[in-house]
C-alpha cells in the first residue's frame, strides 16, 4: 500500500513536473512564435518599402511627361502661299513651306528680334514638329485655307524643361541651354497667356522621335502587341497540345522523362540565348527580315514555351481522375473525355499560365537585342513584318539618349509598360477566381 | 469548340508562314547599323529625312562599329543593311570580308567629328590635365616616379601626387567599358598619346609591340578608373553626386548638361565646340558611314537619304546636326565628301 501510495505520489509529482515544464518554456515559445511572425512581417515590409521606392521614384521622375508645354500661334493660313492654284490638291499642299509660315509668325510676334543669330535663337522655341502639326492641319481639313487658325503646337524640349523646373535659369548665360533673350521671350509668352502646359497627346499617339517633345510610345505599343500576338498564336496551341500528350498520353518511359527534364530546362534558359537562336535560325537559315515582330515573336515564343506547358500539366494534373473516368465509364474515347471534360475544366489555370507567360515576353528586351529590333523607328509598323521594336526596348533606348527631357520620357515609358504588366497579371488573377473550381 | 480553336491557331500559324517569302522579296524603307555614337545624329537625319519625304522613315539599329560592319558586310540583297555608321574608319581586313561575301564598292562618308571629353561636377575650380597625367592616372603599370625605366604597379592614389597643381583628391574617373566605342578612341587618343611621352616606352613600340601596347592600353584595377557601363547619363549623374570623380563621356552629353558638369582642358584646350571643330582640342575622332553601292537604285530613297545627310542644312556648321553636338568638318572637307558622296565613289577595296 505504502507502495501503491508512493506510486501514485510519485506519478503526481511527475504530472506536475511535466506541466510545470511545459508552462516553464511557454513563454519562451510564445516569444519564438511572436518573434517568427515579427519576421514575417519585416520581409513583407522589406519588399513593400522597396516597391514603394520604386515606383515613387519612378512616378515622381515621370508624371511630368504626361504634360507638354505647347505654344499658342494664330497663323494665317494664306492661299498664295500654301496653295497658289486653288487646287486644293493634296500633294501641292503637302508640300508648302509650312515652316516659314510659323516662322513668319513668330517674328510678327517679336517684331524687334532682327540678327540671324537671334532669329534662329527664336525659331528654337518651337519644335521642329510645329510644322508639320500645322501640314496634318491644313491636309486634313483644306477649307482651313484662308483663314486665321489659332493651334497650339509644342515647345522645344529646352522649354518644356525649364517650365517643368528641370532646368534652372540661374548661372552664367553661357552654361545655360536657353540664353537671355530666350528666356525674355518665353516670360513674355507666358504673360500672353501663349505658353502653358498641356496634356501631352503626342505621348500616346506617336512613334519614337529624337526630338523628346514629339516622341511617343505608340510606336513601340504596336510593335509589343504584333509581337505579343505573334506570340500568343504560337505558344499557346503548341504549348497545350504539348501539355496535354504529354500529361493523358504519353506513355511514361526514359524519352518522355527525358523531354520532361529539357522542357523544365529550357524554362531556366537565360533569354539572351533564345535571341542567338532566333538569329541563326529564323534570320539567317529561314531568311526572315531582321526586325520585324515576326521573328520577335517565335523568339518570344521559344521562351514562352516551357512556361506554358509546365502551367497547363499542373492545371491537367489539377482535374479529378473521377471527371476522367466518368467520361470514360460511359464510352466516351479518351479523345472525347479529354476534350469535353478534361480540357474546359483545365483551360482557366492553362489561360492563367499563358498571360503569365506573355507578360514575362512583354518585358523582355535581350533576346530582341540580337534580331535587330533594338532599333530607331519613327513611323508606326502596320503589320508583323513591319520594322518594330517594343516598348522595354524603347525604354532603353530612351534612357540612353543624351537630351535632358528624355529622363522624364524614359520613367513615364516605364509607367506605361508596368500599368499593361498590372493589367494583364490582374486579368489572369480574376479569371483564375471566376473560373476556379475546388473539388 | 476548343477543337476550333486550335485549328483556328494553326491556321493563322500556316498564314504567317506563307507571308514569309513575300516579306523577303522587297525592301522599301532603309536598314541602317553601326556605332552607338553615330546612332543620335543618323536617327535625326533619318527622320527628318521620313517626314520631308514620300519615303518611309529609315530603321537604325544600334549595334557598334564593328558589330554593323560586320552585319553590312554579310552580302548584297535586301536581308542585308544598306548603310553602316561607325565612330572609326573601317579596317582593310573588313573591307577584305566584304568583299569575299560580294560587297565590293562600298562608298566611305565621314561626317564629322566627336569630341571626347573629360569632366567633373560644376561649382569646383576648372582642371587642365595633359594626356601624360591622365595615362599616369589611368595605367596599370607606370614609371618608377622615383626615376629610371622600369615600371611599377600604379601608386598614384590622389591627383596632385602626379602634379601638385591638380586638385589633392582621390583618382576616381568614371568611363565606358572595354566594349565601346567611346573607350577605343580614348585609349588610342589619350592613353597612346600619353604613354609614348615616355622615351623608352616609344622605343618599345618598335622593339616589342605587344609590351608596348600592353603597357599603354591597360587601365588600373584598383579602383582608380571605373567602369560605369554604356549608359553616359549614368556617368553625368554620378558625377552631380561625386564632385570629385572625373568622368569620361562623348561631347554631345556635356553640351546637354553644362549646367551640370565642366569639361576639363586638356593640352591647355578646353572642350568647347568651336576648339574641337577647329582641330585645337586633341581628343576627337573622325564618323563615318558606310553605303552598299550595289543597293543604290534598289532600295527606294537610298541616294537621297545620302543627299540629306551630306546637305549643309544637316551637317554645316549651323545645320541640325550640330545642334545635337556633331562636330563638322571644315568647309574644304564637307565639299569634298559631299562631292564624292554623291558620286558614288567607291573605296579601293584592297
Amino acid at each position: 500500500m505504502s507502495n501503491a501510495a508512493a506510486t501514485s505520489a510519485a506519478g503526481g509529482g511527475a504530472a506536475r513536473r511535466h506541466v510545470d515544464i511545459v508552462m516553464a518554456g511557454m513563454a519562451r515559445r510564445r516569444a519564438a512564435e511572436r518573434r517568427f511572425r515579427l519576421y514575417g512581417r519585416i520581409a513583407i515590409g522589406v519588399g513593400l518599402f522597396f516597391l514603394v521606392v520604386l515606383f515613387g521614384s519612378i512616378v515622381s521622375n515621370g508624371y511630368s511627361a504626361f504634360w507638354q508645354t505647347e505654344l499658342r500661334l494664330d497663323v494665317k493660313l494664306d492661299a498664295s502661299q500654301i496653295d497658289p492654284q486653288g487646287g486644293r490638291d493634296p500633294a501641292i499642299l503637302g508640300r508648302a513651306d509650312y515652316g516659314g509660315i510659323i516662322k513668319h509668325r513668330l517674328r510678327e510676334m517679336f517684331p524687334e528680334v532682327h540678327g540671324r543669330r537671334d532669329r534662329i535663337a527664336l525659331y528654337g522655341l518651337v519644335s521642329n514638329g510645329a510644322a508639320f502639326e500645322l501640314r496634318a492641319r491644313v491636309l486634313a481639313n483644306p477649307s482651313l485655307i484662308g483663314q486665321t487658325v489659332s493651334l497650339w503646337v509644342p515647345a522645344d524640349d529646352d522649354v518644356d524643361m525649364l517650365m517643368k523646373g528641370k532646368i534652372k535659369r540661374a548661372g552664367p548665360e553661357k552654361d545655360r541651354r536657353l540664353k537671355d533673350n530666350q528666356l525674355r521671350w518665353i516670360d513674355q509668352l507666358k504673360a500672353d497667356g501663349r505658353l502653358e502646359k498641356r496634356f501631352n497627346v503626342n505621348f500616346f499617339t506617336r512613334g519614337d522621335s529624337r526630338d523628346p517633345e514629339l516622341a511617343g510610345i505608340w510606336g513601340a505599343a504596336v510593335g509589343s502587341f504584333y509581337t505579343l500576338i505573334v506570340t500568343l498564336l504560337l505558344s499557346f496551341p503548341l504549348g497545350v497540345a504539348a501539355a496535354v500528350y504529354l500529361e493523358e498520353f504519353a506513355p511514361r518511359n526514359r524519352w518522355t522523362d527525358l523531354i520532361e527534364v529539357n522542357i523544365n530546362n529550357l524554362a531556366a534558359v537565360p533569354s539572351i540565348v533564345f535571341g542567338l537562336l532566333g538569329l541563326a535560325v529564323f534570320i539567317n537559315f529561314f531568311g526572315l527580315p531582321r526586325s520585324a515582330p515576326v521573328v520577335g515573336g517565335l523568339v518570344l515564343t521559344l521562351m514562352t514555351l516551357p512556361t506554358i506547358i509546365i502551367a497547363s500539366r499542373a492545371a491537367l494534373k489539377s482535374v479529378p481522375p473521377s471527371i476522367r473516368e466518368a467520361a470514360l465509364g460511359v464510352g466516351a474515347s479518351p479523345m472525347q473525355a479529354m476534350i469535353y471534360h478534361v480540357l474546359p475544366l483545365a483551360m482557366p489555370g492553362m489561360l492563367t499560365g499563358t498571360i503569365i507567360g506573355m507578360a514575362q515576353a512583354l518585358g523582355e528586351t535581350a533576346p530582341l537585342l540580337m534580331i535587330g529590333m533594338v532599333a530607331f523607328i519613327a513611323d508606326i509598323p502596320r503589320g508583323a513584318f513591319d520594322p518594330a521594336t517594343v516598348l522595354p526596348v524603347q525604354i532603353y533606348l530612351w534612357a540612353d539618349s543624351p537630351e535632358r527631357a528624355y529622363v522624364e520620357r524614359t520613367s513615364a515609358a516605364i509607367m506605361v509598360l508596368l500599368a499593361f504588366l498590372i493589367a494583364m497579371n490582374l486579368f489572369a488573377v480574376m479569371m483564375r477566381k471566376r473560373f476556379e473550381r475546388r473539388w | 469548340m476548343i477543337d476550333k480553336a486550335i485549328v483556328a491557331g494553326l491556321g493563322a500559324s500556316l498564314a504567317l508562314g506563307a507571308g514569309f517569302a513575300q516579306a523577303q522579296a522587297s525592301r522599301d524603307y532603309i536598314s541602317i547599323v553601326g556605332s552607338s555614337t553615330v546612332y543620335p545624329f543618323a536617327t535625326v537625319v533619318a527622320e527628318q529625312f521620313g517626314k520631308t519625304t514620300q519615303f518611309k522613315t529609315p530603321k537604325i539599329e544600334s549595334t557598334g562599329s564593328g558589330g554593323g560592319i560586320k552585319l553590312f558586310c554579310a552580302g548584297v540583297g535586301v536581308q542585308h543593311p544598306d548603310i553602316t555608321n561607325a565612330s572609326r574608319a573601317i579596317k582593310k581586313s573588313e573591307l577584305e570580308t566584304c568583299a569575299k561575301n560580294g560587297v565590293k564598292e562600298v562608298v566611305e562618308v565621314k561626317i564629322g567629328y566627336d569630341g571626347i571629353t573629360v569632366a567633373h561636377h560644376k561649382g569646383g575650380k576648372p582642371v587642365a590635365m595633359t594626356r601624360k597625367e591622365l595615362w599616369l592616372a589611368l595605367a596599370k603599370d607606370v614609371p618608377d616616379p622615383k626615376g629610371g625605366e622600369t615600371l611599377v604597379a600604379n601608386p598614384y592614389k590622389t591627383w596632385n601626387q602626379i602634379n601638385p597643381s591638380l586638385p589633392n583628391a582621390k583618382i576616381e574617373v568614371l568611363g565606358p567599358p572595354p566594349t565601346s566605342g567611346t573607350r577605343d578612341a580614348f585609349v588610342e587618343l589619350v592613353m597612346d598619346e600619353g604613354c609614348e611621352q615616355f622615351g623608352f616606352i616609344k622605343a618599345m613600340k618598335k622593339s616589342d609591340k605587344k609590351k608596348y601596347k600592353a603597357t599603354c592600353q591597360t587601365v588600373r584595377e584598383d579602383g582608380g578608373y571605373i567602369e560605369a557601363g554604356e549608359n553616359d547619363n549614368l556617368i553625368v549623374q554620378k558625377l552631380e553626386a561625386n564632385p570629385n570623380a572625373f568622368g569620361i563621356f562623348g561631347y554631345s552629353f556635356l553640351d546637354q548638361n553644362r549646367d551640370k558638369v565642366e569639361g576639363v582642358a586638356i593640352e591647355g584646350v578646353k572642350p568647347e565646340f568651336e576648339l574641337i571643330a577647329s582641330g585645337k582640342y586633341p581628343v576627337s575622332r573622325p564618323l563615318f558611314f558606310y553605303v552598299k553601292k550595289a543597293h543604290v537604285g534598289v532600295i527606294p530613297g537610298l541616294r537621297e537619304y545620302i543627299a540629306e545627310f551630306s546637305s549643309e542644312k544637316a551637317w554645316g556648321p549651323d545645320g541640325y546636326l550640330a545642334e545635337r553636338g556633331l562636330i563638322p568638318m571644315p568647309d574644304a572637307e564637307r565639299a569634298r565628301y559631299a562631292g564624292s558622296s554623291k558620286a558614288m565613289t567607291t573605296m579601293a577595296s584592297n
